[in-house]
């Protein structure tokens, strides 16, 4: 099963429950195929479907029309639902909309508290899953004593502790200040590389985009691009056009081009930027 | 004149308890009238507690604030006028919008100041103008808006009572980055119009850079440095040290100029980056013609 996540021609729409509101399309055909162990950044504009799409991953939303399969379990299986959910879980925006207990680590034993795991189970998986967020010395502390990104990291524990194959993430960085960001997406990167946990990573900063396996563009509903992020940071003015931004060393390179210098097309980085720069001036 | 000046202002939280924590500390500042001053500092840096002695929000331990002149703790009445001269703008301050309207809800800061209703009016319309936000918003409710357009309803609502001063609270948080751009270019035009003094927390060093004409970097408590964005910058290597981040072109320049390329400035914006870049590029063509 080397597809871990699929969507076939998926289409949502939000209805309109009251009287005389019409349904807004969200999603149009959506084809889309994560496989086990990638890192995948997915980048739109506020508006662009991004997040509802995220949320058909671990059934939050089911299709309107076509069909989204994890591990194969096709997600519109009210009885599957629980399945689903212990494969992939969560993240949100807002740290502080998450932690719902007053001690970090029984926040962290929550999910398997319902599930009805044995207690030295839970001891167990809890203390793992605060050592791969960096977070075990602060176990006993109340959330409110934390930075933004210890909260985001105490909220990853909680999903991590349900060992899924995957983790969804919704600007799990867009509320914290720089460091909190880099802590973040260390330890998300650790995951995926230690662990081989799926990452999903929505975000509206390029430069964490630019360290993905894989960057997926969405706008009005649809699938842009899918590629690496060389590939997809590459087309300046096509991201720009939908909203969005590129590192500022593409920019400049791009910039270059224009002024007729042929400095190559897939500089994401400073040391990519002054390497092509050295070939420059040294042609 | 300064318009914001402090004197030794030092605020601890929770005085007296195991929590005692200092926020600021002997901060001394002077801020002129008229600039775009960007600020930046990490979270707990003391730069939210320092805003908020700005307004009055929060009073000082020990030390004093002027705004224009007067102390702002001398009496009641100085205070409360102080708290519509210096208008702080939150963060996620669309959590605040509260009215029926659009005009409503901007037009409350303004009838609290007791302007008649033909001048509130007047508030609203230049508000809205300077946040570009068309009439046809005026009679929306705000919660029908878009989280971007909910936010410049917010900030509209602090402009209408016509700070002196106005303060923004990192303002592009949670935006996408057109929705960035569109509210900083927004602020920009307003500052050059009402040629009032603006203060911006930020942590993007790119649109700090691009934005003000003035930075003022709080660490642990104290004042950094305070100067002209170019001053702030040539900074670099210090400022990293205690663990912010400055723009990336100015990386790149660093390391270019290490890599042995004659670089003889600091360089914080993409179209200075570009010019430079293209000189190094056409001298080595001319250098190569003369060969």
């Amino acid at each position: 099963m080397d597809k871990l996540i699929q969507f076939q021609h998926v289409s949502f729409e939000y209805t309109g429950d009251e009287e005389g509101k019409a349904s807004v399309p969200v999603l149009h055909h959506v084809d889309l195929a994560i496989r086990q162990g990638e890192f995948v950044a997915v980048l739109g504009h506020n508006g662009s479907g991004k997040s509802t799409l995220a949320k058909h991953i671990n059934a939050i939303l089911r299709p309107t029309d076509g069909v989204v399969y994890v591990e194969g379990i096709d997600t519109s299986d009210d009885e599957m639902v629980f399945e689903i959910r212990q494969r992939v879980g969560m993240v949100f925006q807002n740290p502080d909309n998450q932690l719902v207990a007053t001690v970090v680590e029984e926040d962290v034993a929550f999910g398997l508290e319902n599930l009805g795991i044995a207690p030295a189970e839970i001891r167990r998986r809890v203390d793992g899953a605060l050592h791969d967020v960096g977070m075990y010395d602060f176990r006993e502390h109340a959330p409110h004593q934390l930075s933004g990104g210890q909260k985001q990291r105490v909220a990853i524990a909680g999903i991590i502790a349900m060992n899924p194959k995957c983790i969804v993430l919704d600007e799990p960085t867009a509320m914290l200040d720089p460091r909190g960001r880099q802590e973040v997406l260390k330890t998300i990167r650790r995951l995926n590389q230690e662990h081989g946990t799926t990452v999903v990573f929505i975000t509206h900063f390029m430069d964490e985009a630019v360290s993905a396996d894989r960057v997926i563009v969405v706008d009005d509903g649809k699938i842009l691009m899918d590629s690496t992020p060389q590939e997809v940071f590459r087309h300046v003015e096509k991201l720009k056009a939908v909203g969005l931004d590129v590192p500022q060393v593409t920019e400049l390179a791009y910039k270059l081009r224009k002024n007729g210098i042929p400095i190559s097309d897939d500089i994401l980085t400073v040391p990519d930027f002054v390497q092509a720069f050295q070939k420059i001036m040294e042609a | 004149m300064a318009i914001i000046k402090t004197e030794h202002l030092t605020h601890c939280y929770s005085h007296g308890t195991p929590f005692e924590k200092t926020a600021v500390k002997d901060i001394n500042l002077e801020i002129d009238e008229g600039e775009l001053v960007g600020v930046i500092g990490h979270t707990g840096s003391g730069k939210s507690t320092l805003i908020q002695h700005l307004n009055g929000l929060l009073k000082p331990d020990s030390g004093k604030v002027y705004i224009d002149g007067t102390d702002i703790f001398e009496s009641k009445e100085i205070l409360q006028k102080t708290r519509f001269k210096v208008g702080l703008v939150f963060q996620y301050p669309e959590y605040q919008l509260f009215e029926e309207t659009v005009e409503k809800d901007i037009a409350f800061g303004p009838r609290n100041l007791g302007m008649s209703e033909d001048e509130i009016k007047a508030a609203v319309t230049h508000a809205m103008e300077s946040v570009g936000l068309s009439d046809k918003y005026r009679h929306k409710s705000p919660f029908e808006l878009s989280g971007g357009q909910k936010r410049r309803v917010a900030i509209a609502g602090v402009i209408a009572m016509r700070p002196k001063v106005l303060i923004l609270d990192e303002p592009t948080a949670g935006l996408d980055p057109k929705g960035r751009d569109r509210i900083l270019s927004l602020i920009e035009s307003y500052h050059r119009s009402e040629k009032n003094t603006v203060l911006l927390v930020s942590h993007s060093m790119e649109d700090i850079a691009k934005y003000a004409s003035k930075v003022l970097v709080m660490n642990q408590g104290t004042v950094f440095s305070y100067g002209t964005v170019e001053e702030t910058f040539s900074r670099a290597e210090e400022i990293e040290k205690i663990g912010l981040s400055v723009p990336q072109v100015t990386k790149l320049f660093d390391m270019l100029s290490k890599s042995g390329y004659e670089i003889n400035e600091h360089v914080y914006d993409l179209d200075r980056a570009e010019k430079l870049l293209m000189q190094l590029i056409s001298q080595k063509g001319g250098k190569r013609r003369a060969e």
